[in-house]
């Protein structure tokens, strides 16, 4: 049994909204991400599933618990060891225009991703600008962050996150904030990029349809804890949780008519 | 004959700023009669917010020039209607719900004040206090909820207010411009059961405006699909979810489902969203779309009816007499 | 950058008080080199109205008028300058470390701004130049002084502002240090409003350091524009020369320097002039 490419035990942090209120935002979580593992993290606003996230990008220190990325402590590293441990996992955010700095073109985005591994070249960026669908590469190599659409941006930041050629890609909500017509293009991406480099990835959203398409596992969040996990499949037709009951009936009740197979064109 | 209440015909708004010109609506065509549930289907950059301001003559001055087509309310012709007389048609006949209550409530001033303020507005003949509490108990607000200020409640609870503050007018038609985008799907549901509840309760049409086409099917009898500041297929939902006929509204409602198409990928819709600064005469779909043909790119075709009824409509070349042809390898993909 | 050129030069305004600052800083180079007629020169060619030979008029001890406000224009420049430039680099320092670590660093720092906040700033002007004596060093050290908390909350908001943002994480997890993201993420994006705000510095210290000659506090060698006002008030109705020219001058380079903060302001966001 390989030890979990990701393995966050028992791991617990609190906030302090005001002098007299603590928000237990993650109590007590354990969640393991095998190599080139997909696990769907579902809940909704305030289930602390983007607080997980970032605790499991080694970007916010838990109160209690560990959190071992390859076998080793993150708590236990410091420095450079850290920063470079790092490295193997790498965030896709909701908001694309957030995500990128305003006053750095695409090439300079993708050089500095690049520079992690010791491969800045503007031949590898234009290959990675191609790799997401942004074709021709030196098209969008000097272009600014407002100068791409919506999903161009998106794209981009997919690109930054694979420069650096992780193991493990956390995307919060990579699909809120595109259009519905696009979310598809990025599912595609997201899939292609999972099969040809056999990347783990930690998918967080609120949208069970979306976690259902694309993850073997599934982790139900409310309120800090993790009420459900399970293979996909099992999870979303025999939930035994009655939060998961909840949240599939709500989605359930928007669903057009179930899904369709395209016929042949 | 149900009377209709708002009826905007081919209008054509510009958004124009110093050295740029937005094309925001180009022949847009919608109706709401008394008591109907309509829902307008969009993604950004279609224009669907635009409509929603417009009806209310909310657009800014000075800045949107309505170029062409007409609105009117009741029967009356509002479109080139001064600041004044739009005071008096807000709230009565026509009310507004936006998708950020909180961006739309008054920070420093008690919910139940905000409540209070409409009700004196629009009804001053009647007692303020029995009819907030009235109102409050319509959108299952709770007394002590009434008593807080907008950033001690939670999505969905803001939104509660706003519906009360909309609902005092006794509107005969309630604009909700994404009421649930910001919310919770569990929230969700509650808001759109509380909007039939309201509508059927209050004998009240409702204009759904949303791009989450699985909110907008499940709320609304009619249904009109906005892309690029044109609506190009509308008609009932059953219809026009059930077999659409213009290919955008196919590609969404495939989107919409993540179906997956035979080697297991997401149907999606190729291309970008349009650029309403550059539109061309033709059909602005057309670079994205599989069935693309000559006529497309040189001009817009006119609403075609699809059922003897003419309920459901379509604006596509592909319907017009005689050109129903091949599809040019199905839905076009493009990064 | 390269988008720079383009939006600056677009906002009119701006462009004028540009050019405007370029002709003074030119005459005041060129005054370097070249001194020209000694303003100093008293002759008897007393209290003349603006004339073909003295275009802006004589005052009381016959200098030409015209002469002290080409020659005055240095000591308002530099004092502008120097001041602006002090308070920035202290307040911006300041500013990014305050908000970028917070905790007591933070509280430090502001309740150090708010002490060199709350002093009136013509008083603690005229004790330091009562106490050092007159001379620009002094002016410009003092309104650096009193100018740094203003620039160090902007920078301050900002800088907390934008350490939030999902690219200053993205950053993190490739590993840059946090020094390296403060100076090179956070920093460049929110100096705009900083800048801004600094050229406003210099419009204030122009003024202040006119207020402190007015009052006699300046030294009198140096030809300054308020040391003219200070001579000229005497003479308001007779010569009204004596009062128009400095007052206009100074007038009219703070508004300069006011319209350039804007236009600067404008032309560094990447955004401004684009779609979205």
């Amino acid at each position: 049994m390989t030890a979990p490419l990701l393995d966050i035990r028992d791991v617990s942090k609190m906030y302090r909204r005001s002098r007299t209120e603590l928000v237990h935002a993650v109590r007590s979580v354990s969640l393991a991400i095998a190599v080139g593992e997909t696990i769907a993290l579902v809940g909704e606003s305030g289930s602390g599933k983007s607080t997980l996230g970032r605790i499991a990008l080694g970007l916010l220190n838990p109160d209690r618990g560990s959190v071992l990325v390859e076998g080793r402590s993150l708590r236990a590293l410091y420095g450079s060891e850290l920063r470079r441990l790092r490295t193997t996992m790498q965030p896709i955010f909701q908001d694309a225009s957030a995500a990128l700095n305003p006053r750095r073109s695409a090439r300079q985005h993708l050089l500095q991703a690049l520079a992690v591994r010791n491969a800045a070249t503007e031949p590898e960026a234009i290959t990675l600008l191609e790799s997401v669908g942004l074709r021709p590469g030196t098209d969008y190599l000097e272009r600014f962050p407002h100068e791409l659409s919506g999903g161009q941006r998106q794209r981009l930041t997919i690109a930054r996150a694979l420069a650096p050629r992780p193991r493990l890609i956390v995307a919060d909500e990579p699909l809120s904030g595109a259009d519905v017509s696009i979310r598809g293009q990025i599912l595609n991406l997201l899939l292609e990029i999972k099969r040809a480099h056999r990347i783990a990835y930690l998918f967080i959203t609120h949208d069970i349809s979306v976690a259902r398409a694309f993850s073997d596992r599934v982790a139900v969040m409310m309120q800090g804890e993790i009420v459900e996990a399970g293979p996909t499949e099992r999870v979303l037709t025999r939930p035994e949780h009655a939060y998961t009951r909840r949240l599939l009936a709500a989605s359930a009740g928007f669903r057009l008519g179930g899904s369709k197979e395209l016929a042949a064109r | 004959m149900i009377s209709t209440i708002l009826e905007i015909s081919d209008l054509t708004l510009s958004y124009a700023t110093p050295g740029r010109k937005l094309m925001a609506l180009q022949g847009v065509s919608l109706s709401v009669g008394e008591g109907e549930a309509v829902g307008l289907v969009g993604e950004s950059g279609s224009g669907k917010s635009t409509v929603a301001r417009v009806a209310l003559g909310l657009t800014p001055a000075g800045v949107a020039h309505i170029q062409a087509g007409c609105i009117r309310i009741g029967g009356r012709d509002v479109t080139h209607l001064g600041e004044d007389a739009w005071a008096v048609l807000r709230g009565h006949p026509i009310a507004i719900v936006f998708q950020d209550p909180l961006s739309f409530l008054n920070p420093v001033m008690r919910v139940s004040r905000q409540i209070a303020e409409s009700v004196e507005r629009h009804t001053p003949e009647l007692a303020v206090a029995p009819r907030v509490r009235e109102l409050l108990e319509r959108v299952k607000l709770s007394a002590s909820c009434a008593a807080s200020y907008p950033h001690e409640l939670s999505g969905g609870m803001r939104q509660r207010v706003l519906l009360a503050i909309a609902i005092a007018c006794r509107p005969k038609l309630l604009i909700a411009d994404e009421p649930t985008t910001a919310l919770d799907v569990t929230t969700q549901a509650e808001i759109l059961a509380l909007l039939e509840e309201l509508r059927v309760d209050l004998n009240m049409a409702l204009l759904l405006i949303s791009h989450d086409l699985g909110l907008v099917a499940s709320a609304c009898e009619r249904i009109y699909v906005i892309y690029a500041g044109r609506t190009i297929e509308w008609g009932p939902t059953a219809r026009v979810f059930g077999a659409p006929a213009h290919p955008y509204s196919e590609g969404l409602l495939h989107a919409a489902q993540t179906d997956r198409d035979r080697d297991g990928r997401f149907v999606t819709i190729g291309g970008d969203p349009p650029d309403l600064t550059h539109t061309g005469v033709g059909c602005a779909f057309a670079p994205r779309c599989g069935y693309a043909m000559a006529p497309c790119t040189e001009a817009m075709p006119e609403p075609i009816a699809l059922a003897q009824s003419r309920s459901h409509m379509v604006r596509c070349w592909r319907y017009a007499e005689g050109s129903l042809s091949e599809p040019a390898g199905g839905m076009a993909e493009q990064p | 950058m390269r988008r720079f050129w383009p939006r600056f030069v677009s906002e009119r305004a701006g462009l004028a008080a540009a050019a405007y600052v370029l002709v003074l800083t030119i005459v005041m180079l060129a005054l370097e080199v070249m001194p020209g007629s000694d303003p100093h020169a008293i002759t008897s060619e007393v209290m003349l109205p603006p004339s073909a030979a003295h275009v802006l008029g004589t005052d009381e001890l016959g200098r030409d008028v015209l002469l002290g406000i080409l020659h005055g224009i240095r000591a308002s420049l530099t004092v502008g300058f120097a001041a602006a430039l002090g308070a920035t680099l202290i307040g911006v320092l300041i500013g990014a470390v305050a908000g970028f670590y917070g905790g007591i660093l933070d509280l430090l720092c502001m309740r150090l701004s708010e002490l060199f906040q709350v002093v009136p700033s013509f008083i603690l002007a005229a004790v330091i130049v009562a106490l050092s004596g007159p001379g620009l060093p002094q002016v410009v050290a003092v309104i650096s002084l009193l100018g740094w908390p203003q620039v160090a909350r902007l920078m301050r908001a900002e800088v907390m502002r934008i350490k939030h943002l999902e690219y200053v994480d993205a950053v993190r997890c490739l590993g840059t240090r946090e020094t390296s993201i403060l100076m090179g993420e956070i920093v460049p994006n929110a100096l705009a409003p900083v800048l801004a705000a600094g050229t406003l510095i210099v419009g204030h210290a122009i003024l202040l350091e006119a207020g402190l000659s007015f009052f006699g506090l300046s030294s009198a060698d140096i030809i300054s524009w308020g040391r003219m006002l200070n001579s000229g008030q005497r003479f308001l109705f007779n010569a009204w020369w004596l009062s128009v020219f400095p007052g206009s001058a100074i007038f009219l380079t703070v508004l300069a320097f006011n319209l350039l903060g804007d236009a600067l302001g404008s032309a560094l966001n990447p955004r401004s002039a684009g779609k979205k």
